[in-house]
């Protein structure tokens, strides 16, 4: 006889931002239920989005068979609680009148009111018990669901090609991973139940009340139109501002942080006052549409608290009157308000259920929109073997774009012969790297052909083809975990000894001898507890470690400090010897020492051959080292 | 948390109004079950007759029930009864009668002369036995008898029974019993009783909605004024924050991260506000209710408070359990999310280096583990959670059930009415959600209390850099001389000095360069001069005067800052030239550009200077931010320049041609220089070489290959031989 309907109160947390940390647990939740009805996010092919969850909710057909069975029977039994109490309560009433009329023996009959009471307790314990089971093993499967989801995912990006990441930022995939994939979580795990619960619990409210009165019913689904009204209109203007909120929020945490990221010009610029003036005027159009929205969000809960009143008088005056008439009894009347209580939240649950499917699928669509892009190339049938590879590398006419329409690389022709040393030299953004991704085939050239001792690169496995290259960039990549682990990563199966022979001849065991738990080191998140020069160390070994046959190397351009300078240098050296190397170079000693020059500019080839020959020519190349020592002269 | 509470000054008197408006919410929302309790007794099974107290009696009805008091009983009753005699009364006035009670025309009638609550219940105490004992002598076919022709004897006798059958009846009893004899007696003065009823219950239905009103409407003004308060705290703290933060110096920057400042001024006092509608929703009222359903539990007094009792101590019990179990999880949780965030992310960002090695399936491995892991727990947190709601929903149907069963034997006994138990059971209820707000409110309070704490420190933090008390000027007469005196700096909380007993001047007309390795105190050395930090030792010149001694503002006009790494604001291309100087000229700005060697893309750009620039400058290159970062200096025409390794994304060519048009514009400015390129400052006229902090180098570049060591072994790294000579 509780008038909340609890089995079905949710605490989800329905203002979740898309982009926000997935930090809203299910204790979220707007604060009494003053929740935005999800955010009006639209998926924009719901049907099929659906039809692709379906298919990852089919290992769990039984499990969600028995799931809409327990809810079923849970939210009947919960229904007919207040039926059976009612009796109760007239048998109650019955017995009182008998005796305040003074009949013999008169009372309250007692073994009926235990009967009906244990009946009852019984009745509750097994909703209870259902609900709860339901509950067990909706989350399971809401958990499993994601779990598989993610795991796709994260195959997923390794099969990815390169391109693909060339336009989405890291944290667009995050949120895949994450919010995304929370969202669907949660709505599994809460709004199925609760989409199940509500219908059921509307069904038999529904045919409770007309079991008692269906002139009470009638007189009790008129409160409906009045709410909906109501709520809509209230949902409607509270989103408005929700959304103008997250708007204003958006823009004043935007200033935030760029003052704040920025805060060293804002103050060699005296630009404080400035900031602080835009800051308030973004701050009070946040504050405006802050309490609008709070406000609005806030009127829902006893806008429908007084709707339910409403229904309870109406329900009480029709009652009493057909309790004259005899028509019903007063147990019916407490019944039947019961009823009414209970009929209110799962309406107004279903109105908020269709949006929260919305924003689900919208979610869910940009999951299986990931999980659909196109993948790398698959490789060829019979495959060119890399045992015996020499290192030598052929470019004939290679074309390339990271765009169709936008040609980076205008056909390049270069041979490099096995052992060479060749030194890749140009302007930034002259297309350097992108010679290194199309020989590791991160990119397939669009036209022309790259060949690995004769064999275009493309008749070779990738994974293969890329065990043939060593790869030492500028940006290290270290992982959060120990040092041994990090160059072990050069190749998973080499032993710890192998490891610190690789350490050794990229001249980095000493350092990591010095460090606090030597090898066992762990590296933080930003591997920001070792100095820039001993990670370039690192990746060399790793590099050493792996053995390859051609090795890429990415000179670094900041400097780090001079006594690791040298070191590197000597481990480069090391690393080099008898291998094919490309070099990204930056450092003239590096550039003269080779024994080919590729000389770029704007994707082109402009220019090869060695430095004195290039000099000699008197192009590019010499311009460009001319300004070296031009440069030199102005400072 | 406390530290906030001043913010809150402003908003006292909304929330005293929002405190008065939640108690009289409460006051309705308890009254509210009174009024359904009323309804269902009075309504529906008194038919709406409240009391044994008729409006109005026949004269020979109520000399029966007389005959049953006291003298003193009567008297009183007679004083509140005014008779009606159709003899004695106006024509009028009997028109007026007759209309209401027509049994008037045959019969005089007594009407009741009196309205007040505490008069009727009292009478109702002293005509509820008479109207019983008359009842039941009707009932035993002695209606018909006159009292007054009984035996005295009799009388006494019949009173005794009476008083012994109804001793142990309590007057709601009584009263129950007696209303279905006004309820008759009402039909025979030719009353309609249906009508009475459906009156009643219309009346109180009436007055019940009224109360819904109020309530609604107090709550909607609560939620007004409590919108307004959390919305108008949250934006005064963040204009507090904001403010305060950009008074910071670097040392506070370094000592929060700018990071964490964001968060602090940001997602936390979101949090607050959150807490702060929670808090005046919900924290106020829940004790309020709470305390109003206890009080009218108590004042009802049917010994049925230990349900309460139990109810309560079921639910916190099954709280405290839940959350005891399910907190730490919560926790973890957060921990497991980013966990599995920084996987991704490794993978994301190393996706080169895993294609290169082929660890894919390492990479899966690692992303799997950390995946079960958070499932796991989440299925966990997420099974204990399915565990509440139906062990809710079980102790209130328990206690309601708990309720009738104990109810049934109290209206059994008298005790209580129907009505009555069931506005128990909704008083039970409220306590047990009020008590349930306060659970999960006190659980979703450390929350917001971590962030009033971190807020609050940003605002308590000192700031180190602050301007002297007593302002001194610049001199006039000196323009652009910058002279380290022993100076020395160290971070606070550091344990060693990172600079140390640095001395130089640097003079218009010339540059200045600074070399060594990462960490040999270069770019702290410059940030010293603009006051991002103050030097713990020794004493900074410029122009003669001690940078301390005047104001930070004064200082900084006379500085170009180009940092290592370009910031550029969103806006255009010319707000972000124009920075430094808001009435900068057309052509000022163009001059800077060509200068920069920036003029090209931005004449490429279809808005020229009116181009966007997108937050952070995302939408240039880091080249294109970097020279606009110079120009954006070079329009402030300072006196000193400091470039902090400001050409690193530049490359050689670009960079010689900067060069060469800046050392033709700067003639008369002072020219500070970090770099890391030897080339860079082959030719200036002072290299200063840093070493750990310390100055092992200071002179032109052949003296320094002569004499530095530290300078040949970086040189020596970066050019050959040849090139160095």
């Amino acid at each position: 006889m509780s008038d909340t309907n609890g089995n079905n109160q949710s605490n989800r947390n329905l203002n979740r931002v898309p982009g926000s940390r997935a930090g809203g647990r299910p204790m979220g939740g707007g604060p009494m239920g003053g929740g935005h009805m999800g955010m009006g996010e639209k998926a924009k092919d719901f049907k099929g989005t659906m039809k692709k969850l379906m298919g990852y909710l089919q290992p769990f057909l039984a499990a969600i068979s028995s799931v809409i069975i327990l809810a079923v029977g849970s939210s009947i039994f919960s229904i007919a609680g207040p039926k059976i109490l009612g009796k109760a309560t007239t048998k109650i009433f019955e017995g009182l009148v008998s005796k305040v009329s003074g009949a013999p023996g008169a009372g309250v009959d007692f073994t009926y009111i235990e009967n009906i009471s244990l009946l009852l307790l019984g009745l509750y314990v097994v909703s209870a018990l259902f609900s709860f089971i339901q509950g067990y093993i909706i989350s399971g499967v809401a958990q499993k669901v994601s779990f598989n989801l993610r795991k796709d995912i994260s195959e997923k990006i390794n099969r990815l090609p390169l391109k693909y990441f060339d336009t989405k930022t890291h944290g667009e995939v995050l949120s895949r991973v994450t919010n995304d994939v929370d969202t669907v979580s949660q709505t599994l795990n809460q709004s199925m139940s609760q989409i199940i619960t509500s219908v059921v619990t509307i069904i038999g409210v529904l045919v409770m009340m007309f079991s008692i009165s269906w002139i009470m019913t009638l007189a009790a689904l008129l409160i409906l139109p009045i709410s909906m009204v109501l709520t809509a209109f209230v949902i409607k203007n509270s989103q408005k501002y929700f959304k103008q909120q997250q708007a204003f929020l958006g823009q004043v945490n935007g200033h935030v942080e760029e003052i704040f990221g920025g805060h060293l010009i804002m103050k060699a610029f005296n630009g404080e006052k400035k900031a602080v003036e835009e800051f308030d005027g973004l701050n009070d159009k946040l504050y405006h549409s802050a309490w609008k929205s709070q406000f609005l969000s806030g009127m829902m809960m006893p806008i429908m608290v007084f709707i339910g009143n409403l229904g309870f008088v109406m329900v009480s005056i029709l009652g009493g009157w057909l309790a004259i008439k005899k028509t019903i009894e007063v147990g019916d009347i407490l019944s039947f308000i019961q009823y009414v209580r209970q009929f209110t939240q799962p309406i107004a649950q279903v109105a908020q259920i269709s949006n929260i499917i919305q924003s689900t699928a919208a979610a869910a669509e940009r999951v299986f929109e990931f999980l659909e892009e196109e993948e790398e190339v698959a490789d060829r049938d019979n495959p060119v073997n890399t045992q015996n590879i020499k290192g030598e590398v052929l470019f004939k006419d290679v074309h390339f774009g990271y765009h169709p329409d936008k040609i980076v690389i205008n056909d390049l022709n270069a041979i490099v012969k096995p052992g060479q040393r060749i030194a890749i030299v140009g302007p930034t953004g002259a297309g350097k790297t992108t010679i290194v991704k199309l020989l590791m085939r991160f990119y397939d050239i669009n036209s022309g052909g790259i060949f690995i001792d004769g064999n275009d690169i493309r008749r070779f496995k990738r994974n293969e083809l890329r065990s043939v290259f060593g790869m030492v960039l500028q940006d290290t990549w270290l992982f959060h975990g120990t040092i041994m682990e990090n160059i072990r990563y050069g190749r998973l199966g080499a032993s710890d000894e192998e490891v610190k022979n690789a350490a050794k001849a990229a001249y980095a065991h000493p350092f990591i001898k010095t460090l606090p738990h030597g090898y066992g080191m762990e590296l933080n998140e930003e591997a920001t507890n070792i100095s820039q020069g001993q990670k370039q160390l690192l990746t060399i070994a790793r590099a050493i470690l792996a053995d390859p046959k051609i090795l890429i190397l990415d000179e670094a351009t900041s400097s780090v400090d001079t006594r690791t300078e040298v070191l590197i240098q000597k481990a480069m050296e090391n690393l080099m010897r008898g291998r094919t190397s490309f070099i990204i170079a930056h450092r003239l000693s590096t550039i003269r020492d080779a024994d080919l020059i590729l000389v770029m500019k704007e994707g082109d080839i402009v220019e090869q051959g060695k430095h004195e020959e290039l000099l000699a020519a008197n192009g590019f190349y010499a311009s460009l080292y001319r300004s070296q020592f031009e440069m030199s002269e102005v400072s | 948390m406390l530290k906030l509470i001043k913010y809150l000054k402003p908003f006292t008197l909304t929330v005293l109004a929002i405190v008065m408006l939640l108690f009289i919410q409460a006051i309705c929302d308890l009254s509210l079950p009174d009024y359904t309790s009323n309804i269902v007794n009075v309504g529906i099974q008194q038919g709406g007759i409240e009391n044994a107290v008729p409006q109005a009696i026949r004269k020979s009805e109520m000399d029966k029930i007389r005959f049953f008091m006291s003298q003193a009983d009567q008297t009183k009753v007679l004083e509140h009864y005014t008779l009606l005699d159709r003899d004695s009364m106006s024509n009028n006035m009997y028109e007026e009668n007759v209309k209401d009670y027509p049994k008037l025309s045959e019969e005089p009638i007594y009407k009741l002369n009196v309205s007040e609550k505490s008069k009727i219940s009292e009478l109702n105490t002293i005509m509820g036995k008479p109207i019983l004992i008359i009842s039941e002598m009707e009932k035993n076919g002695m209606g018909s008898i006159d009292p007054a022709k009984i035996p005295a004897p009799q009388i006494e006798a019949v009173k005794k029974i009476a008083n012994d059958k109804f001793a142990q009846m309590p007057e709601s009893m009584i009263t129950q019993a007696a209303v279905s004899y006004v309820r008759k007696e009402y039909g025979i003065l030719g009353l309609n009783t249906d009508k009475i009823q459906t009156n009643y219950i219309l009346y109180s239905g009436a007055v019940m909605l009224l109360i819904a009103l109020l309530s609604m409407a107090s709550t909607v003004v609560v939620s007004f004024l409590g919108a307004r308060v959390a919305a108008g705290l949250s934006k005064k703290l963040r204009e507090n924050v904001f403010r305060k933060v950009v008074s910071f110096s670097s040392s506070e920057f370094d000592k929060f991260s700018t990071a964490s400042l964001i968060t602090r001024s940001t997602n936390d006092i979101q949090q607050i506000q959150m807490m702060m509608v929670m808090l005046l929703r919900i924290v106020f009222y829940a004790p309020i209710l709470g305390t109003g359903g206890v009080i009218k539990v108590l004042s009802s007094d049917y010994s049925m408070g230990w349900i309460i009792a139990v109810a309560v101590a079921a639910i916190l019990a099954l709280v405290i359990v839940l959350f005891s179990v399910a907190i730490p999880k919560f926790k973890m949780i957060q921990k497991l999310v980013d966990r599995l965030n920084l996987v991704t992310r490794e993978i994301l960002s190393g996706i080169l280096v895993i294609r290169a090695f082929n660890t894919q399936k390492h990479e899966e491995k690692k992303f799997e583990a950390a995946n079960w892991d958070l499932t796991k727990t989440n299925l966990f947190v997420s099974r204990i959670m399915s565990l509440m709601m139906p062990m809710m929903m079980l102790i209130m149907n328990g206690i309601t059930l708990l309720i009738v069963w104990v109810g049934a034997h109290q209206v059994d006994q008298g005790a209580m009415q129907v009505g009555n138990m069931m506005a128990f059971i909704q008083y039970a209820m409220q306590i047990i959600i009020a008590f349930l707000m306060i659970s999960m409110v006190s659980i979703m309070l450390p929350r917001a209390t971590v962030s009033a704490e971190r807020i609050g420190e940003v605002l308590d933090a000192e700031i180190s850099v602050k301007d002297a008390e007593r302002l001194n000027h610049f001199g006039l007469n000196q323009k652009g001389y910058v002279e380290f005196k022993n100076v020395s700096f160290r971070y606070p909380g550091a344990e060693e000095d990172v600079l140390s007993g640095i001395s130089f001047t640097a003079k218009p007309g010339q540059t200045t360069a600074f070399i060594g390795s990462t960490g040999s105190g270069k770019t702290t050395l410059i940030n010293l001069i603009p006051r991002f930090y103050d030097a713990t030792g020794g004493e900074i010149l410029v122009d003669g005067t001690d940078i301390k001694t005047v104001s930070q503002q004064e200082l900084r006009e006379k500085i170009g800052y180009v940092p290592q790494k370009a910031i550029l604001f969103s806006g255009t291309i010319k707000s972000n030239l124009k920075y430094g100087v808001e009435d900068a000229a057309e052509s000022e700005l163009n001059k800077a550009a060509v200068i920069a060697q920036a003029i090209d893309f931005i004449r490429s750009k279809d808005e020229g200077f009116g181009a966007n620039i997108s937050q952070g400058g995302a939408n240039v290159s880091g080249g294109q931010k970097q020279r606009l970062s110079i120009a954006r200096a070079l329009v402030k025409k300072p006196e000193i320049f400091i470039f902090d390794d400001s050409f690193s994304a530049l490359d050689f060519k670009t960079e010689a041609a900067l060069r060469k048009a800046l050392k033709a514009e700067t003639t008369d400015s002072t020219i500070l220089v970090v770099a890391q390129r030897i080339s860079t400052i082959m030719n200036a006229d002072q290299i200063i070489v840093l070493d750990e902090g310390k100055i092992v180098g200071k002179g032109k570049h052949q003296e320094l290959m002569e004499n530095c060591e530290v300078y040949q072994q970086i040189a020596l790294s970066q050019l050959s031989k040849e090139e160095l000579a």
